[in-house]
């Protein structure tokens, strides 16, 4: 027999076995943002909240590298995140905030019951910021450098074994 | 299998906890644009897009408040005189090609171009040495028979 007859079925193999591989893979759900590395785009929000003013980009080019922290007074993780945001400001970090698509009422409440370690917070109503700088979801924390540029995001709440390493990040922006 | 639908009952139960906001949607979420042309421009532009929350669907499809967002942006920006392609091209230029269905080629999907082209090449290879050679012994004759 030919060697070359064996050849389809080695490929059928092949294939079987590459998308038998994938099916075990754990899926990425995860969607970067590509706009790491560029400027902050223009926007203007309005306050969130009666506590803090509003946020523009022009508040990102004091030459003070900041948080820009995603979140929503109706988002779980955001609660998760409270206290490590809270260790993050009481470490000197300026942490700017954009309530997605929230009442001011609502984030009221949330700031009274979970903390408020923002400085500023936006009402991004209508998520137009969020789709600007290419954020899929709450939360997500950017970290601004003192020139308004992009240079790192974070997906996901925060977690205690984060805080460090966006120090380091805020740090190395400076 | 008790614990198997206890552990059921409690997944399913626990979902109503991922929570939404309660803000009304964006003015251009659920309405049309006023002009016809521009609003069939809108929708063939939203079905190749992804909603980035429930990433199976295209922006048309889904009722995430997100996608709402998503379609907003886009009508508003056709409404302002953006081409489609354009408008694209932002949304690329924030998610990267993810956010977009119409395929691209790029340093990472010319393969998915190149090798049908090279198999059909290959095919047409073959196919043209295996019936050159059949026609070797009687071409002539053939030819001489259309003739008369």
């Amino acid at each position: 027999m030919r060697w070359t007859l064996w050849v389809p079925l080695m490929l059928f193999a092949f294939f079987v076995g590459v998308a038998g591989y994938q099916l075990f893979q754990p899926k990425d759900e995860l969607i970067p943002s590509t706009m790491i590395g560029r400027a902050l785009p223009e926007f203007e929000l309005p306050a969130a909240s009666e506590t803090r003013p509003g946020v523009t980009t022009a508040d990102f080019k004091d030459g003070k590298p900041k948080l820009l922290n995603i979140w929503a007074s109706w988002c779980l993780p955001c609660i998760a995140e409270a206290p490590h945001l809270e260790s993050l400001k009481e470490e000197g970090v300026e942490i700017v905030g954009v309530a997605i698509r929230d009442k001011r009422e609502n984030v009221d409440e949330f700031l009274a019951t979970h903390g408020n370690p923002y400085t500023r917070i936006g009402a991004d109503d209508i998520s137009a910021v969020q789709l600007e700088i290419g954020s899929s979801g709450v939360p997500e924390t950017f970290v601004i450098d003192g020139e308004g540029n992009i240079v790192h995001q974070h997906i996901g709440d925060v977690r205690a074994r984060d805080v460090p390493r966006l120090l380091e990040i805020l740090k190395d922006a400076s | 299998m008790k614990r198997v639908l206890l552990l059921l009952a409690i997944v399913s139960l626990s979902l109503p906890l991922a929570a939404q906001d309660d803000l009304p949607p964006a003015p251009y979420a659920y309405t049309q644009l006023e002009d016809p042309a521009q609003e069939a421009e809108a929708v063939a532009l939203m079905e190749t897009l992804r909603c980035l929350k429930c990433q199976s669907q295209s922006i048309a499809d889904s009722d995430a408040p997100m996608a709402g967002d998503m379609r907003h942006q886009v009508r508003t920006r056709i409404a302002a005189g953006q081409e489609p392609e354009e408008i694209r091209q932002w949304l690329i230029d924030r998610y990267g090609d993810y956010v977009s269905y119409a395929p691209r080629v790029t340093s990472s999907t010319w393969p998915l171009f190149a090798i049908p082209l090279l198999l059909l090449l290959v095919a047409g290879a073959i196919l043209w040495r295996r019936i050159g050679r059949k026609s070797v012994g009687g071409p002539d004759q053939i030819l001489d028979e259309g003739d008369d």
